[in-house]
């Protein structure tokens, strides 16, 4: 029972990163009708606003000290964090909480990256093929991903989480359990509420503002809209800017739990795909629900019982679903009738 | 009487002519210097090139691009450039400072993507376009035994650089191949020891491993030291290479039974799995009534950079280590933070070696043939290179020398003084028989 607690947990925790970064993918796909592959580089570009806002605090007073060399004969250098030298205490608290913090950076960040790229140049492939879109956004993918390297370099950037959520947490003894018997760590555990947060403002900014209506609209039906005199163009590009805030903030807080580096992106690219196809392409609540189905299954999958039987199954359940789902119900889970049915 | 019996034509004189230069050829054509005097890409001119084939890009281009300092280094070394490094403390003196041979040293670099087939491609570019002689490279173990056989069937010497599967030297040797790295066999039997003293006998182990011929041949070296004190497999679980969240993989750890944790996994499988292992509480455990410990068989200081807090204490094994207080070491650290300004990785220190290796057995031997220079470096004895008393074992060209045990240190002094030496394994320790591994080594191909 412990063992399937905790996999649930794991299963839910991994849907919440799947699912946020799906419900980007397939908002951008409803709207724009566009399939973005550059999708994951920006979930990598919103964990590198955390890697540069930490490195921003981090910042060094650099002092050398002529009494102490290094083994190669120059003077050691003394480095001390500008932000704790001036601010003290609350200097080292700020530092604490950086990764949290980073997501105020994120937002304004992510906001203008996504109005430019959809400016810029998605704009120009609305109306071709979609295998043109997916050779531009995977080109434009790779440039971003290789100025990061270019930048930070190719090596993984650990990111800690604030001490006071960095250890594990005894789930077991909260449920009833014997104490240690199902552990797991605290902030993944914010990640799972973060991501059901973020889902949530999504879906309410959609169905209860008036902006959510106009788009939900024009998912429904482009051209009436727009013969009723509304700028819908503007409106999409403004939806494409919110998908690259998600995520954003979901590469954000991600870093505590995988150290990113430029390749971060493309791990996540595939398997959200194949979350959107699951749940049903520009299908909201499809790509949640499979964000999580696929997650609890894959979790399900790794268990060593499961391997002893089919071994192997862990690295390919997700695909085998997406074979099957794509093979008896082409439009997903909760497509809309006639989408991928033509 | 006439000399001539028959009237001279063109025909007669043509076939007189080819006749006489068989004639005055052959004397020179079934001598054994005529012979050995061709093989592939030898140098004419003033100038000899050797082919540095590293990760430029992908997930291993931090240590290629250390590894290609090293290289660089190393050249200017040779060719008598910078303060002469470990040249000054290499117990064999066949190097002077000018080159190779005479020649000056110049070099073409590759990017192995840490892919076999783009391995494979730059190499052969290098060698068919660039004229090198000699190809060097490395950071896994599949990239350098793909190379490695390319080298083979090319008829270049291959140096290897980082690579540290059994196999290397094992299985998939070759005659035109040599490793200065030392591998998973000499890890385990290196490390058991350590692990036994600080961790105890009777233990329950759990194996993550890289499904990769590294991880296999890792996971199998600390299987056969460990078991003999005591420590029981609990489970083996191989995981895809670049895997990213290992969280599915460290739940079911959890309520094993296993105390221990070995992490048979390297680059960023290793800082992935390694810091998971700790968020997920897994040292803070008490398992059987004694305390889960974590062990990662192969460190890099490039690595526990990335794993950051979570390497603090955790056991495992390297080559080299830039804060070896020996005069090889120390003289490749100075001119090295010199010239860079931060240390050397372990990489960079075999990548190093190797080169001055090449240079200086094709220097006592008197050419680069790769038979000849391949036989100068067989079970050749040095010293001044770190690492202690080595040698370059004929039976499988690979490198015997001393092994570091290290554990991540507490309270780094720096952001680079993350390994602290626990112990330094003699050479003795870790020598095993050259026909263990199986594979074998064939013949030198000079490459005509």
């Amino acid at each position: 029972m412990d063992v399937i607690l905790l996999q649930l947990l794991n299963g839910l925790d991994k849907g919440g990163a799947y699912a946020l970064i799906a419900l980007g993918l397939t908002l951008i796909f409803g709207t724009l009708g566009v399939v973005n592959f550059a999708h994951g580089a920006l979930f990598m570009l919103g964990a590198f606003c955390a890697v540069t806002f930490n490195k921003f605090l981090s910042l060094e007073k650099v002092v050398l000290d002529p009494t102490k060399t290094t083994a190669w004969g120059t003077p050691m250098e003394v480095r001390t964090p500008y932000v704790e030298a001036y601010l003290g205490d609350f200097g080292a608290w700020v530092l604490n909480y950086s990764v949290p913090m980073s997501i105020l950076l994120a937002i304004p960040v992510m906001l203008i990256i996504g109005f430019a790229m959809e400016r810029g140049l998605i704009k120009h492939f609305y109306n071709r093929p979609h295998a043109d879109q997916i050779l531009v956004t995977f080109g434009l993918a790779i440039v971003l991903q290789e100025i990061i390297k270019s930048i930070y370099g190719a090596n993984p950037i650990p990111q800690l989480a604030p001490s006071a959520v960095s250890g594990a947490a005894d789930v077991g003894a909260f449920l009833g359990f014997d104490p240690g018997v199902i552990v797991y760590p605290f902030w993944r555990m914010v990640y799972l509420g973060f991501a059901g947060l973020v889902i949530a403002a999504v879906f309410a900014f959609l169905q209860f503002t008036t902006f959510g209506m106009v788009v939900r609209a024009g998912m429904a039906d482009r051209e009436t809209v727009g013969l009723l005199g509304i700028n819908i163009e503007r409106r999409f590009t403004i939806v494409f800017a919110i998908a690259a805030v998600v995520a954003g903030v979901a590469g954000v807080m991600y870093t505590p739990i995988l150290p990113p580096d430029y390749h971060i992106g493309m791990d996540f690219l595939v398997l959200s795909f194949v979350v959107v196809v699951v749940g049903g392409m520009g299908s909201l609540p499809g790509a949640v629900a499979a964000g999580f189905l696929l997650g609890i299954l894959q979790s399900f999958a790794s268990m060593n019982e499961v391997k002893a039987i089919l071994p192997g199954i862990d690295q390919i359940i997700i695909y085998l679903v997406a074979v099957v789902i794509l093979l008896v119900r082409p439009r997903g889970l909760l497509g809309r009738k006639g989408v991928m049915e033509s | 009487m006439t000399l001539i019996r028959k009237p001279l034509s063109r025909r007669s004189i043509l076939r007189a002519g080819a006749a006489g230069g068989v004639a005055l050829a052959t004397p020179t054509i079934f001598t054994s210097s005529a012979w050995s005097a061709g093989y592939l890409n030898e140098p004419t001119g003033s100038t000899v090139t050797l082919g540095f084939n590293v990760p430029q890009s992908g997930p291993y281009a931090d240590e290629g691009a250390d590894e290609l300092r090293a290289y660089q280094l190393a050249v200017e070394h040779i060719n008598g450039e910078g303060d002469g490094g470990m040249l000054n403390t290499f117990t064999s003196k066949a190097l002077k400072g000018n080159g190779v041979l005479g020649k000056k040293v110049e070099f073409v670099t590759g990017d192995t993507q840490t892919k076999s087939d783009a391995a494979r491609a730059s190499a052969k570019r290098m060698i068919e376009k660039d004229g090198a002689i000699m190809i060097t490279g490395g950071s896994s173990s599949g990239v350098a035994i793909a190379v490695q056989s390319l080298c083979q069937e090319a008829g270049v010497i291959f140096m290897a650089g980082l690579t540290h599967s059994n196999d290397t030297t094992g299985k998939d040797r070759r005659a035109n191949g040599f490793r200065h790295f030392f591998n998973t066999e000499m890890t385990g039997a290196a490390l058991a020891p350590v692990l036994k003293n600080a961790m105890g006998e009777g233990r329950k182990v759990y194996h993550l491993t890289a499904d990769y011929t590294w991880g296999w041949s890792q996971e199998g070296s600390i299987q056969k030291y460990t078991e003999p004190f005591g420590w029981d497999t609990v489970a083996a679980v191989r995981t895809p290479v670049g895997a990213g969240d290992f969280s599915q993989y460290l739940t079911p750890v959890l309520n094993s039974g296993a105390d221990v944790l070995v992490l048979n996994h390297y680059g960023k499988d290793m800082v992935n799995s390694l810091t998971q292992a700790v968020q997920f509480g897994l040292r803070d455990k008490q398992v059987n009534g004694k305390q889960f410990e974590i062990v990662v068989p192969l460190f890099s200081r490039l690595m526990a950079q990335g794993a950051g807090d979570a390497i603090k204490g955790i056991f495992g094994s390297t080559a080299w280590n830039w804060s070896l207080t020996d005069e090889g070491s120390q003289a490749f650290v100075k001119s090295f933070g010199q010239k860079y300004g931060f240390p050397p990785s372990q990489a960079a220190h075999t990548c190093y070696c190797q080169t001055l290796l090449y240079a200086d057995a094709a220097e006592r031997a008197g050419t680069f043939m790769p038979s000849a220079l391949g036989a100068a470096l067989e079970d050749f004895e040095f010293d001044g290179l770190g690492n202690g008393p080595t040698l370059y074992r004929a039976g499988d060209h690979q490198c015997f020398k001393d092994v570091l045990v290290v554990k991540g240190k507490e309270n780094p002094s720096s952001q680079f003084d993350l390994l602290e030496v626990v112990e330094v394994t003699p050479r003795a320790q870790v020598e095993y028989p050259a026909d263990m591994l199986g594979g074998e080594l064939g013949a030198y191909n000079n490459g005509v």
